[in-house]
């Protein structure tokens, strides 16, 4: 599917570009992970917007994020995350045996410190998503083993 | 057919209210301040109501003697208000539901503008042209 590829190669772009300002010192080093998470944010936003348009209004919290974990998922990875856990206090593990954006590298060690960088960009669509259905959170991820990854999403209460 | 068409944010500060008597704005400004809390009171009771309830289309929120004022919720919280002419009996549910629809539609077409930030007002051209269609069929 063509539309994947595009996906693909244009978040490539993202991260490429935004570590290359970086280099040039148009932006602080350390800023970039947070500048792909906020180009997420406002993406997240924006999808949500248009991905709820046809669904009921959600119960509560629980199911907003199973349709974060379903339906949400399946448009923009096409596939949905493998297990979904939570604490009920307001802490969510979303885990994902063969993450879209990194099942390109290998899944040895070798490119293992650069996977937060490709993971940035969609911690900040899902806390974008969550905070347009009015659910405050950060959101984090980490990764083990290679297209394997966790995502961490912590619920702020107000 | 409708005489005034508002979308409110999450935060219950309007985006975009916009009604034909020019001279009364200020009374549709209270009217739809006035139905938020009707808003509010249908959704919070959605917890317990059953699923075919949830839907986003809130129907007739109330009537007034000269109005009547409708109202739409999405996920995001944001609220559509459509107040129309009591006197226009030929307006059925089916063609209000129809304008939300087309309200919603709009209204995410802005969202996905790169240029619009959320939570600002809408100052989108093709929103307006859009409602403003909404607001003559009738007349």
């Amino acid at each position: 599917m063509a539309d994947e590829a595009l996906f693909h190669f244009l978040h490539n772009e993202l991260i490429h570009y935004a570590y290359k300002s970086a280099e040039q010192g148009e932006v602080e080093n350390g800023r970039c992970i947070t500048r792909l998470e906020n180009m997420g944010f406002r993406v997240g936003q924006g999808l949500i917007e248009r991905f709820t348009k046809d669904t009921a209004r959600f119960k509560d919290e629980l199911d907003v994020m199973k349709f974060i974990c379903k339906d949400f998922w399946t448009s923009v990875f096409k596939k949905q995350i493998d297990n979904l856990r939570t604490n009920h206090q307001g802490i969510y593990v979303l885990q994902d045996n063969k993450f879209r954006l990194l099942t390109q590298m290998s899944a040895g060690k070798q490119y293992l410190e650069h996977a937060p960088r490709y993971l940035a960009f969609t911690c900040g669509m899902v806390r974008g998503g969550l905070s347009n259905l009015g659910v405050k959170s950060i959101v984090t991820a980490e990764v083990s083993v290679m297209p394997a990854c966790k995502f961490q999403v912590m619920i702020q209460k107000m | 057919m409708a005489v005034c068409i508002a979308v409110i944010a999450k935060e219950n500060y309007p985006l975009y209210i916009r009604s034909i008597p020019a001279e009364n704005k200020l009374k549709f400004h209270y009217m739809v301040h006035t139905s938020l809390d009707v808003v509010e009171e249908k959704i919070s009771t959605v917890g317990k109501a059953l699923v075919d309830q949830r839907e986003l289309y809130l129907g007739l929120l109330y009537p007034t003697e000269d109005y009547k004022v409708y109202g739409y919720v999405t996920n995001s919280k944001v609220k559509f208000v459509i107040v129309v002419d009591s006197s226009n009996t030929a307006l059925r549910d089916n063609e209000i539901r129809s304008m939300f629809r087309k309200l919603h539609n709009s209204y995410t077409d802005v969202m996905c503008n790169p240029f619009y930030n959320p939570g600002d007002t809408i100052q989108s051209k093709s929103f307006d042209t859009m409602v403003s269609g909404m607001m003559l069929q009738a007349c």
